[in-house]
């Protein structure tokens, strides 16, 4: 069988990080060849590469389709040879109708003037080869989810795709939306259109895939071709979390006490959608200096957990109890909840920490200014004072604290935040992703800064895409998906393989 | 400087390096002292095209009483500007409580004072009812404000029955004609209490930026180099002194100047170093940080509509006191003026910056350019042309330092 695609020793490296490195990957003419990972590892970039969005020229290594280079500018470009991408948030505009939305940009008419019947005619022809029954007239905020990713897949269809490239397609859809989806791919495949599917549901990638190829941290690890024996999830689990832990994590004592913190039985209902509940009635505690960990995949409800716990931040028609030394507490509002000792430092620091305008002394005091204020005035030099402290303790790296954060690297803008959530005086710490997008030097900084919190009985909740910190740092880790725990490991009992398993299969693991 | 005798190559090394810490400050602060230049050198410029005239003291005066609710609303559009709203109904306001105002003093005969209070608290309830939607239930402030346009416009002619209303009692006037008595017997051409006022505001304003600067040394938290810091502030005070006199050596120092003085500084004051006024600045910077940081944020904006709605009441008093009558048309288009003076003077259309003096002086160019173009001779309808064009070219300066 040929090969509709190779993409050969790609590099991509990004100021500071190496995000592709020396990635091989090969696709056969009409198969489905699955690309799996971690978050993280790469697949997305490597997407991005294939289809134009990064363009020839800010990567190296070779993209050889139907057998000639070729040298992508833009996405344009790519789809003029029939690659098509469907990233994983949709690209389609909710309030105009399907046929708007699937010759967006490609409009059916001459001279300007759009041919709606001719239009009409051929959204009907599509939707129907990807087996929806809709009028070509509804407006795509009228369509559920899975019908989106379909109006998504016909409007590849219309640009007479030869190579389609779907970014975790199911990750939001419910299992009868998930096998309609499949189905249409294993029907496409027969019609000699080939697939990269990107996903992290094994079970599914077993049902569908050709072949599949594991990355794991921007390299390529292994490929298999499933058609010449049976891969066992096991084995791609081990390819895909496979690496040794070096010494990256501050040796750590930990001394536990007595429970603090505990939630019990929290439901959240989604803000917009309030009929889909998106926490389903989780319980977990911290004690007195544990690091706890939330392991999860992106979209399992982490954030959404740790926001609506911190003063009801997300979501609608909260339930359940929070009990802080054994007592309940109210905790309805942001107030409250740093009254009562409770910060969370988000994973969005941009756009969700910072002020980026403002100076770093501004930032610091943000979410504490009654600290350096007498009834309302603010003490510049009390401020000043405090913030230097923080510069001194944290080593943020600046050239005085009156410089404005959006000039500091990632890390440094992690390090303010931080800052600004310690001198609230909490006792309780969410950390959301503590070390996203920043570098490994950074990165120790911060956890050494973690373990001394703990070290001083504070309670340390961290969620984290990346295993490895969790499982480096943390004295017990909660697993979550699709908003319920679905596994509990003590630091001794967990492994990476454990965790992965807890997640794709969702089996409950553990005491719990 | 005695490194200049003991050998020449530690000179070298330490020029450039004082000059880039210049340079580098300079740059920081460009906006701030570029303001500053460029009306310094706008009524440089109307001086000599003027022949003089505008700096005369009978024209200070005027330029004065004709700006002060321009400046007077500046400061509360600068609060909602900077907590990332904006307000268009301010004009129609102005008109609506001259015409309360004089309702209530001419129909009704009812005591100045009371009126006076009773128009600030129908703003504030204005700028309550404005800020209501804008804060609690989002919608956008330019949506709720246009439709305050509208309505307190059609008020005010509801109000007036589309008549003038006028003259007002003589207490009322001063509000707006009025100058600060003279307390010394003959004193010849120049009002000493005026000038001695003026002195004593340089003077105090003087010590209180050196005590200022003294602790923020100590605390080594000085940014302002040395140099600029005295050059900025003898000059500031100078100025103040020379206005001053130009103003004691005419009728003295107008009631209105005074209130406008003290506003500027009690809102200075509030916007650099109260909690609320940094807590307005966070809102407008990054309104999802702020409130994870526990402020209430609609609460934050609600506050700067109340605000925004007693100074536009305050402005209407002066305006309508200014003209001794109330006229269906007052305060029209008063709304772009302020609006403008904001973003001349740096603040950012999507929140989070700007300063009370970069608005004044906003106010101020503004006002000048108004002056002395009409002293000039030049058109209204060109002098709209020039005023629209300097808006532009301020605020793409601002856009091209940033993007630089």
């Amino acid at each position: 069988m040929s090969t509709i695609l190779e993409m050969r020793g790609i590099e991509k490296t990004f100021p500071g990080v190496k995000a592709l490195n020396n990635v091989n990957l090969a696709v056969r003419t009409g198969e489905i060849h699955a690309v799996v990972g971690e978050n993280g590892a790469g697949k997305s970039t490597l997407m991005k590469v294939l289809s134009g969005v990064y363009p020839h020229g800010t990567y190296s290594g070779d993209i050889v389709y139907q057998g000639q280079t070729r040298e992508f500018k833009d996405i344009v470009d790519s789809e003029s040879v029939g690659i098509i991408i469907i990233h994983q948030e949709l690209a389609l505009v909710p309030l105009l109708s399907i046929t708007e939305n699937l010759f967006l940009g490609n409009e059916q008419a001459t001279g300007g003037v759009i041919d709606w019947e001719l239009s009409y005619a051929r959204a009907k022809e599509l939707l129907a080869k990807v087996g929806l029954k809709d009028p070509p007239s509804t407006l795509i905020t009228n369509l559920g989810v899975g019908k989106q990713q379909l109006i998504e897949i016909a409007k590849a269809l219309s640009k007479e795709v030869k190579l389609l490239i779907l970014d975790e397609p199911t990750a939001s859809l419910n299992e009868s939306d998930s096998d309609a989806l499949l189905e249409l791919l294993l029907e496409l495949k027969a019609q000699g259109i080939s697939s990269i599917l990107i996903s992290h549901k094994l079970n599914e990638i077993s049902k569908v895939a050709d072949s599949i190829t594991v990355l794991r941290d921007g390299a390529t690890v292994d490929t298999f071709d499933c058609r010449k024996e049976a891969i066992s999830e096991d084995r791609i689990i081990q390819n895909m979390v496979g690496r040794e832990m070096a010494d990256r994590y501050p040796k750590r004592e930990p001394h536990i006490g007595e429970t603090i913190f505990e939630v019990k039985q929290w439901r959240v209902h989604h803000p917009i959608h309030p009929e889909r509940v998106v926490i389903k009635d989780i319980d977990f505690h911290v004690r007195k200096g544990e690091i706890v960990g939330i392991a999860g995949l992106m979209g399992a409800g982490r954030t959404e957990l740790a926001k609506s716990i911190f003063g009801r931040a997300y979501g609608a028609k909260i339930s359940g109890e929070v009990h802080l030394h054994g007592k309940k507490v109210d905790l309805s509002t942001i107030q409250k909840a740093i009254n009562h000792g409770i910060a969370y430092v988000t994973e969005d620091r941009k756009g969700d920490g910072l002020v980026l305008d403002e100076d770093i002394k501004k930032n610091i005091s943000l979410a504490n200014l009654a600290a350096v204020s007498d009834k309302s005035v603010i003490d510049e030099a009390r401020e000043f004072k405090v913030a230097d402290d923080f510069r001194n303790k944290m080593r943020i790296r600046c050239s005085s604290v009156l410089q404005r954060v959006v000039n500091l690297s990632g890390g440094n803008q992690q390090k303010v935040v931080l800052s600004k959530w310690l001198f609230s005086n909490p006792e309780v710490l969410i950390l959301d992703e503590p070390t996203r997008g920043i570098d490994v030097g950074a990165k120790f900084e911060i956890y050494t800064l973690i373990s001394q919190l703990a070290a001083e009985g504070k309670c340390i909740i961290m969620i984290s895409s990346e295993m490895p910190e969790l499982l480096g740092m943390c004295d017990r880790i909660y697993v979550m998906n699709e908003g319920q725990f679905v596994g509990q490991f003590d630091a001794a009992e967990a492994s990476q393989e454990k965790i992965m398993r807890a997640i794709v299969r969702n089996v409950k693991n553990g005491e719990h | 400087m005695e490194n200049t005798e003991m050998s020449k190559k530690p000179t070298l090394d330490a020029i450039p390096e004082v000059k880039k810490e210049y340079a580098g400050f300079l740059k920081n602060n460009m906006r701030e002292y570029g303001m500053l230049l460029s009306l310094v050198a706008i009524m440089a410029f109307f001086q000599v095209m003027t022949d003089g005239t505008l700096m005369q003291p009978l024209n200070l005066t005027n330029l004065v009483l004709q700006n002060s609710y321009v400046v007077i609303m500046a400061l509360g559009m600068l609060m909602v500007i900077v907590a990332g709203h904006i307000d268009l109904s301010v004009g129609s306001v102005v008109g609506f409580i001259g015409a309360l105002a004089a309702v209530l003093m001419v129909n009704y005969e009812m005591n100045f004072i009371l009126t006076t209070v009773i128009c600030l608290i129908a703003g504030a309830l204005i700028g309550a009812a404005q800020g209501y939607w804008v804060a609690f239930f989002r919608i956008p402030s330019f949506i709720v404000t246009l439709a305050g346009m509208l309505v307190f416009k059609g008020l005010t002619l509801a109000l007036l029955e589309g008549q003038s209303v006028g003259p007002f009692p003589r207490g009322f006037q001063l509000l707006s004609s009025g100058f600060i008595p003279e307390l010394f017997a003959d004193t010849g051409s120049v009002r000493l209490t005026s000038l001695l006022v003026g002195v004593a505001a340089a003077a105090i304003l003087l010590a209180v930026k050196v005590h200022g600067r003294a602790k923020q040394v100590k605390h080594g938290m000085e940014e302002e180099p040395a140099v600029f810091f005295l050059l900025k502030n003898v000059l500031f005070a100078a100025a103040i002194i020379a206005f001053s006199y130009l103003m004691a050596s005419y009728k003295g120092m107008p009631n209105v100047l005074i209130i406008m003085f003290a506003l500027m500084v009690v809102y200075t004051f509030v916007t650099n170093r109260t909690t609320i006024g940094r807590r307005v600045y966070a809102v407008g910077g990054n309104e999802k940080a702020a409130k994870l940081s526990g402020i209430k944020t609609e609460r934050v904006s609600f506050y700067t509509f109340v605000n925004m709605g007693m100074l536009a009441a305050l402005a209407g008093l002066i305006f309508a006191a200014r003209l001794n009558t109330a006229t269906p048309k007052a305060g029209t288009g008063f709304e772009l003026d302020v609006i403008a003076a904001c973003f001349i003077g740096g603040a950012s259309a999507s929140g989070g910056v700007g300063k009370v003096m970069g608005a004044v002086i906003g106010a101020f160019v503004m006002g000048v350019m108004n002056n002395g173009m009409s002293i000039m001779g030049i058109g209204i309808d060109y002098q709209q042309v020039i005023k629209g064009l300097v808006l532009l070219a301020a605020v793409f300066f601002d856009v091209y330092n940033k993007n630089k």
